[in-house]
This record gives C-alpha cells, sequence and structure tokens, in this order.
C-alpha cells in the first residue's frame, strides 16, 4: 500500500471534496464567490444611477445592437453547459473527455470575447463612444469590461489548467482545482445574464 | 476470494454512479433549454416592443429564474453539502440587494 492516494486512478464520488484540501478550496471558493456578488453589485448599481447620464453623447437606445449581444449571450451560456460537461465526465474520472469539454468551452468563451473586443471597437470608432464620453459610457465600459475581464482570466485559467496537468491525468490532488474553475464560469455567465438584462435589454425598454 | 467480490462490488459501484451522473446530466440539459428558452422570450419582448410596465418585470423575473437554475444545477447548489455555499453567496446576495438599493435611491435624493 505505497501508492499514493492522491495519484490514485480511482476517483471517489465527488473528487472535489474528498480531500481536506479540496474542502477547503471548495468553501473558499464560495466564500470568495458571494464577495464577487458584492463587487459587481456596485458596479451594477453605479450603470442604473448613471445610465441616463450621457450628457449629450450618445444613450443607450442609439448604440446597442441586440443581435450581437444575443449571440454573445447563446456562446456564454452554450460553454457553461460545455464546462458542466466537463465536469461530467470528471466524475466518472474519463480524463481526456474532460479536457476536450474544457477545449470546446474555451474556444465558446474566446467566441464571446472576440465579439465583445469588436463590440467595444465598434462603439469607440462608429459613434465616438469612449470611456470618458459620459458618466454613462464611463459606468458601461467598468461593468461590461469588467466582466469582460473576468472572461479572460476564467479563459487563462482553464488553458494552464489544461496544460498543466496534461501528462498528469486525474486525480484527487487536482480534481478540485478544474471543479472550482468551473464555478467560476458558471459565476462568470450568472453575471452575464444580469448585465444582458439590466444593461442591453433594459436599454432598449428605457 | 475476497480480492474477486471487492472487484465485483466495486464494478456494481461505478454502474450505479455512472447511471446517477447520467440522470444528472439530463437534469442538466433540460435546464440548459429552459435557460436558452428565458433568453429567447427575454429578448423577444424587446425585440417586439411589448409595453415597458410589463416587459420590465417580466426580463428582470427571468433573469432571476435563470440565475437560480444556474446555482442549483450547473453549480451543484441541489446536492448535498451545500450548506455554506448557500449560506455565502445568500449573505452576498443580500450585500448586493442593500448596494444596489443605496445607490439607486440615494443618487435621486
Amino acid at each position: 500500500m505505497a501508492e499514493d492516494v492522491l495519484k490514485s486512478g480511482d476517483l471517489p464520488e465527488n473528487p472535489e471534496r474528498a480531500t481536506l484540501e479540496g474542502r477547503n478550496k471548495f468553501m473558499g471558493f464560495w466564500f470568495f464567490l458571494g464577495g464577487e456578488t458584492v463587487l459587481f453589485a456596485s458596479l451594477f448599481g453605479t450603470f442604473l444611477a448613471l445610465r441616463n447620464s450621457n450628457a449629450g453623447g450618445p444613450a443607450a437606445e442609439d448604440i446597442f445592437g441586440l443581435g450581437l449581444v444575443f449571440i454573445m449571450t447563446v456562446l456564454l451560456l452554450t460553454s457553461s453547459l460545455t464546462s458542466v460537461y466537463a465536469m461530467y465526465h470528471m466524475k466518472n474520472n474519463d480524463f481526456k473527455k474532460m479536457q476536450l469539454w474544457l477545449g470546446i468551452t474555451v474556444v465558446l468563451g474566446l467566441g464571446f470575447l472576440g465579439m465583445e473586443i469588436y463590440e467595444f471597437y465598434h462603439y469607440v470608432h462608429g459613434y465616438e463612444f469612449g470611456f470618458t464620453t459620459s458618466a454613462f459610457s464611463s459606468a458601461f465600459y467598468t461593468l461590461v469590461g469588467f466582466h469582460g475581464a473576468h472572461v479572460a482570466f476564467g479563459l487563462s485559467w482553464f488553458v494552464a489548467l489544461m496544460i498543466r496537468n496534461a501528462k498528469r491525468g486525474l486525480n484527487l490532488y487536482n480534481a478540485p482545482k478544474f471543479y472550482i474553475g468551473s464555478l467560476y464560469w458558471h459565476f462568470i455567465d450568472v453575471v452575464w445574464v444580469f448585465i444582458f438584462t439590466v444593461v442591453y435589454l433594459l436599454g432598449k425598454v428605457g | 476470494m475476497a480480492d474477486h467480490t471487492n472487484s465485483v462490488e466495486n464494478s456494481e459501484k461505478h454502474e450505479f454512479y455512472k447511471k446517477k451522473h447520467r440522470e444528472q446530466m439530463k437534469h442538466q440539459v433540460v435546464t440548459f433549454v429552459m435557460m436558452i428558452a428565458f433568453t429567447l422570450i427575454a429578448f423577444g419582448l424587446v425585440i417586439a416592443e411589448v409595453s415597458a410596465m410589463f416587459t420590465i418585470p417580466i426580463i428582470l423575473v427571468l433573469a432571476a429564474v435563470q440565475v437560480l437554475f444556474q446555482l442549483y444545477y450547473f453549480m451543484h447548489m441541489n446536492e448535498e453539502g451545500h450548506q455554506w455555499p448557500a449560506v455565502m453567496i445568500y449573505s452576498g446576495i443580500f450585500a448586493a440587494v442593500l448596494t444596489i438599493l443605496a445607490l439607486t435611491t440615494i443618487t435621486w435624493w
């Protein structure tokens, strides 16, 4: 029995919480998500307070195009499902399929990020809607840009995990890492649900 | 002999969990379809320019329900052992609601 349990390929049910370290990460990460909720709330609150203060610059209904936002929403929502698939294969101890579904998640996330960069570029150059144009533009770029930065960070996180563990395979040491990465990804989608509703849809309704 | 019964038990356990995971995955896919449907309804209401008095509360409720789906199914809060995650995320939501209320009302006073 000299075998290292942490590196054993035979995973128990809920491998992400099977070790003390894994449980600590799991708890700590949910604590962090509670904090992130408040952080985004302060940005949402600022945006809601300033969304009509456009200082003569473009207003929400002038610039937002719902088609692009809808495609971005579907991309991010689908990437949330593909990371659920990755965790499904993690629980069945199928490392290759988990890596594959994480890869699909990363591709969808990159698509989302690319469209967001295009969107911002379009606002700045097509409408002269820059960060300092109005209180509305500052609040908009801060809120949506902060979310975009979370997407970029989540993508780097997944890519780093996939490369670092490519030769290790799945074990009790890295299962919590993958699980927590996917929790972060879902949380990014949670925030986006409120962004597309509060920023874009309410912006169009008035 | 003992080893043999052990491996039989193990493979039975594996089969049981595999089946359980497949069931859970089916729920996840249903959740995903419903979230896509909610998104379509929300965008549809706004694009069809239904009256704002009706649209605004509906899309806010749709967003809230979609987030609950995300938390309870995709983030597994419906599974056992999630009491503390619930405490943490709901404390976060409580502080978030206070923050948004404060920022949106104070600005207008």
